[in-house]
């Protein structure tokens, strides 16, 4: 395997409401007592106006912080949670990262392990040559009140730049193995998961199939447990990452924590995410080995380089654990899920319905943030228009594209609206003005009264802006957030 | 400066419905209970009118397009009925239709009605609405309050205003109105309040309480407009004559370019100075006797009243609570109670104002008239939102 072909940069995204399980628990308790022992910590649940979509678009652009995103040449997104069986989930993401039309893009999908398993694939096409392609994971799984799996899974998303040139860990290989063991299933259209016995998926899947799927491995790369730096098990079960460590006879002290404490289990997410938390606790010339499972399991084993060390600052993993809100409201979290229908009122029934005509033709202004720059005079304005709102360039014709997303800008006047219609109330929205110029009214996400002020400094995010409950669609625009 | 419409059209007859929650009526009966009055103060046939322009806004609730309406609910001859739709300065802009029609010479006598049937919705405040395709992806689905709100927040951090002071001035803006409004038959809301009323009604939008928001009503204005000349021939000793009428529109300098603080209405004190300039006038708060201006929120009139030129920058919240405004002060704002208790059944409230200007020019506005009635009265109505909008300045006065 050629030397210089690996992980290029990584990113990661999670939510910053922190559901605290005891609230679940306290919720449920009536009915589901058995609860109690999983009912400590947080995970990690995103707002509304979240979904794999979204938070993928936050941890790319985490990973390609300091990246030239002209030179990409793809982008994957695995997810079990996909927004849109038909549409390509991953083209959103593309227009969100404002890339270039000549890029490939692939959703991959139907098991946790779609994340690992599409790095896997852009590691061995890097081999090959190409350009650098982000694999980027994100889930937001829904499950059933009063079930385990609500209090065990989490939201986040994350990603991997890979490619050839001067990586941050170098690829050493990669094994597979696939058994249809249904440990847990989802039907197409089906909102929860349906899991067997979990004594049995400890003893035959994590146990059995796991542990010698990590053996064969481990004698296929030719390294022994011993040569392991860091192992990242993405695996949710208590003892389960320890058992099997020692198994393949990996120090315990190598083990990545699986933020079950602090995120929960995020699914397709999780091995990226387990990952890239590696990387940040890694020292150069570190072997990495992440074990990811689903209907069997991947193997992968990296090499960190003295790049590491290079990389520019990022969100994370570590600093998006210390941007967190606790929150103790079980019921938001249900009427966010869909799953407590509450009485929104006349004024949720106005209809999305999106022309395909229309946002096909604003996709750059819409998904991209890209707005206008006169060549005559300078000045920035969103949307692009044929004439420039500046007089003093009378012209027709005048602008040039200039990219807003990734500009922070300013409050210039804002409001706590408690009358509109909002799954999130009061909706905060505002005039900002952006850094070099450049204006936009529009909603804020993740604020409440402290975080906003006149002269407050904002960031982008990606955020669904409405959903069309009738047709299914969901509409994608960009809100303001406080900066962290 | 066009040569402009000083003096060239005078209104002929005025009538307005009672505005409120009009349960029992369609737009039909709001429109020809306005009319009703404005055809007996005009004292003309219908026969007479050669041309009328219908405003209304929200269609989704109300009257539906075009100029039909109008023409069958008053059975017009057959004359050209022009639909027009402005946001809330729509009253105003039929207006401007009619007086155009009568300026130019195409008609002699020219009706405006303006009607809105907003209490057909089935929830308070106005209707949830797109404003079209492209709008709806990017923009802000807020609320009417929401988008003013907004206001407060730049006013306070460009006049270093506390958060209490601009509450208190925001408030009083409301007790004025509301003792206005007590005095006004027809009236939306007819009942006095006190301070600690407003202060602690429920938030609607920060820091717009519930008081601070206008009514939301069924009603319907209507405005007779001829020539002076005919005016007189047709009997009438006093006459009113509209001595500017200015429309100003955002052409997206507030919302897309540089500079506008978010604080002011740009396009207020474009069409005032328009307006003044048309009428002759050099010092508005010495020369103006009445004001009725849109007050749909009651930060809108803290910073209209600096957008008139009548308040000095940064000092509107200071002569709002010194009286200035009261109906007893030197300059009363809303002596009709206003959008606020007389109520805003959008197409109508521009019509209205005018209305009330003309009831208090001829000393006709009852227990609420000024003792000592104005020479000069101005309105101002308002469409849209902050950093999108549509003013309307309309002057009129007593012709010598």
């Amino acid at each position: 395997m050629s030397k210089d072909i690996g992980i290029l940069s990584y990113g990661a995204y999670i939510p910053q409401r922190r559901l605290q399980r005891s609230s679940i628990y306290a919720a449920n308790a009536w009915f589901a007592p058995e609860l109690k022992g999983s009912s400590k910590g947080e995970r990690a649940i995103g707002n509304w106006d979240e979904d794999a979509i979204t938070m993928g678009v936050e941890a790319a652009r985490d990973a390609l912080t300091g990246w030239d995103r002209t030179s990409l040449g793809g982008l994957s997104l695995a997810s079990t949670t996909l927004p849109f069986a038909d549409r390509l989930n991953a083209g959103v993401i593309k227009e969100a990262l404002n890339l270039k039309d000549g890029v490939s893009a692939l959703d991959s999908t139907g098991s946790l392990r779609a994340g690992s398993s599409a790095l896997i694939q852009a590691l061995r096409a890097a081999s090959a040559g190409g350009a650098p392609q982000l694999c980027i994971a994100a889930d937001l799984r829904k499950a059933a009140p009063a079930s385990e799996a609500e209090l065990a899974f989490g939201d986040a998303a994350a990603a991997m730049l890979v490619g050839s040139g001067k990586p941050i860990a170098r690829f050493l290989g990669a094994h597979s193995v696939t058994v249809d063991f249904v440990d847990h299933f989802r039907a197409t259209g089906v909102d929860f998961d349906y899991a067997w016995e979990g004594r049995w998926i400890r003893d035959e899947g994590y146990m059995n199939i796991a542990a010698k799927g990590l053996k064969s491995a481990l004698e296929a790369f030719g390294v022994t447990g011993q040569d392991i730096g860091r192992c990242a098990i993405a695996i949710s079960s208590r003892g389960v990452p320890e058992n099997l460590a020692k198994k393949a006879g990996v120090n315990a002290q190598a083990l990545i924590d699986p933020l079950s404490a602090q995120v929960g289990d995020t699914g397709a997410a999780h091995p990226l995410l387990m990952l890239a938390s590696a990387f940040e606790q890694a020292q150069p010339g570190e072997k990495i080995l992440l074990v990811s499972f689903g209907q069997g399991l991947d193997v992968l084993l990296l090499e960190t380089t003295a790049g590491l060390t290079d990389l520019p600052a990022r969100m994370g993993v570590a600093k998006s654990l210390t941007r967190r809100k606790p929150d103790e409201n079980y019921l938001r979290y249900l009427f966010h899920r869909g799953a407590l229908p509450l009485d929104r009122g006349m004024r949720a029934e106005k209809d999305e319905r999106q022309p395909g005509t229309t946002l096909y033709r604003n996709r750059k202004s819409v998904l991209a943030l890209v707005g206008g720059r006169s060549t005559k005079t300078g000045t920035v304005q969103f949307p692009k228009s044929d004439i420039s709102v500046d007089q003093n360039d009378p012209g027709i014709g005048t602008q040039e594209d200039y990219p807003l997303a990734e500009k922070h800008a300013r409050i210039a006047t804002y409001t706590a609206d408690r009358l509109t219609y909002s799954p999130d109330p009061p909706t905060y929205y505002g005039m900002l003005d952006f850094e070099g110029g450049g204006r936009l009214t529009t909603e804020f996400a993740d604020a409440d009264a402290e975080s906003v002020e006149v002269g407050r400094v904002m960031r982008m995010v990606f955020r669904i802006k409405a959903v069309d409950d009738r047709r299914h669609f969901k509409r994608y625009f960009w809100k303001a957030a406080p900066v962290a | 400066m066009p040569r402009g419409i000083k003096g060239k059209v005078a209104i002929l007859g005025m009538g307005c419905a009672k505005f409120g929650e009009r349960w029992n009526c369609d737009s039909e009966q709001l429109m020809v209970e306005a009319y009703s009055e404005a055809i007996k103060d005009a004292g003309i046939e219908t026969s007479r009118i050669d041309a009328a322009w219908l405003a209304s806004a929200f269609d989704a609730v109300n009257i539906g397009p075009s100029g039909l309406p109008l023409a069958m609910a008053l059975r017009l001859p057959n004359i050209g009925v022009t639909k027009v739709e402005n946001y809330c300065a729509s009253g105003t802009e039929a207006f401007r239709g009619a007086v155009y029609a009568v300026a130019s010479g195409a008609a002699d006598i020219a009706l405006a009605m303006g009607v809105e049937k907003l209490k057909d919705t089935g929830y308070g405040g106005l209707p949830v609405r797109t404003r079209g395709t492209t709008y709806d992806m990017t923009g802000v689905v807020g609320s009417a309050p929401g988008y003013f709100a907004q206001l407060a927040s730049a006013y306070r951090a460009e006049h270093n205003i506390s958060k209490d002071d601009l509450k208190r001035a925001m408030a009083h803006v409301s007790v004025k109105s509301h003792a206005n409004g007590a005095k006004n038959p027809k009236a939306h809301l007819q009942k006095a309040i006190d301070m600690d009323t407003v202060l602690n009604a429920p938030m609607i939008a920060e820091p717009l309480g519930l008081f601070d928001c206008c009514g939301v009503s069924d009603g319907a204005a209507c405005a007779i407009v001829t020539t002076p000349e005919i005016a007189r021939s047709l009997g009438k000793k006093d006459i009113v004559t509209v001595q500017a009428l200015q429309l100003a529109v955002s052409n997206g300098w507030e919302s897309q370019g540089a500079g506008w603080s978010g604080s002011y209405f740009h396009t207020t004190r474009i069409a005032a100075s328009r307006a003044y300039q048309e009428a002759g006038i050099t010092n508005p708060r010495e020369e103006i006797g009445l004001l009725e201006v849109h007050d749909c929120f009651s930060v809108t009139e803290v910073v209209t009243m600096e957008d008139l030129y009548v308040s000095k920058p940064g000092e509107g919240w200071k002569d709002v609570l010194d009286g200035f405004f009261d109906a007893d002060g030197t300059l009363p704002c809303q002596i009709d109670g206003g959008l606020k208790c007389f109520g805003h059944p959008i197409g109508a409230s521009g019509i209205r104002m005018i209305y009330e200007n003309y009831l208090q020019l001829l000393g006709r506005a009852g227990p609420r008239q000024r003792s000592k009635p104005p020479r000069l009265a101005l309105s101002h109505n308002l469409g849209g939102m902050p950093n999108q909008n549509v003013s309307a300045v309309a002057i009129v006065g007593l012709a010598n």
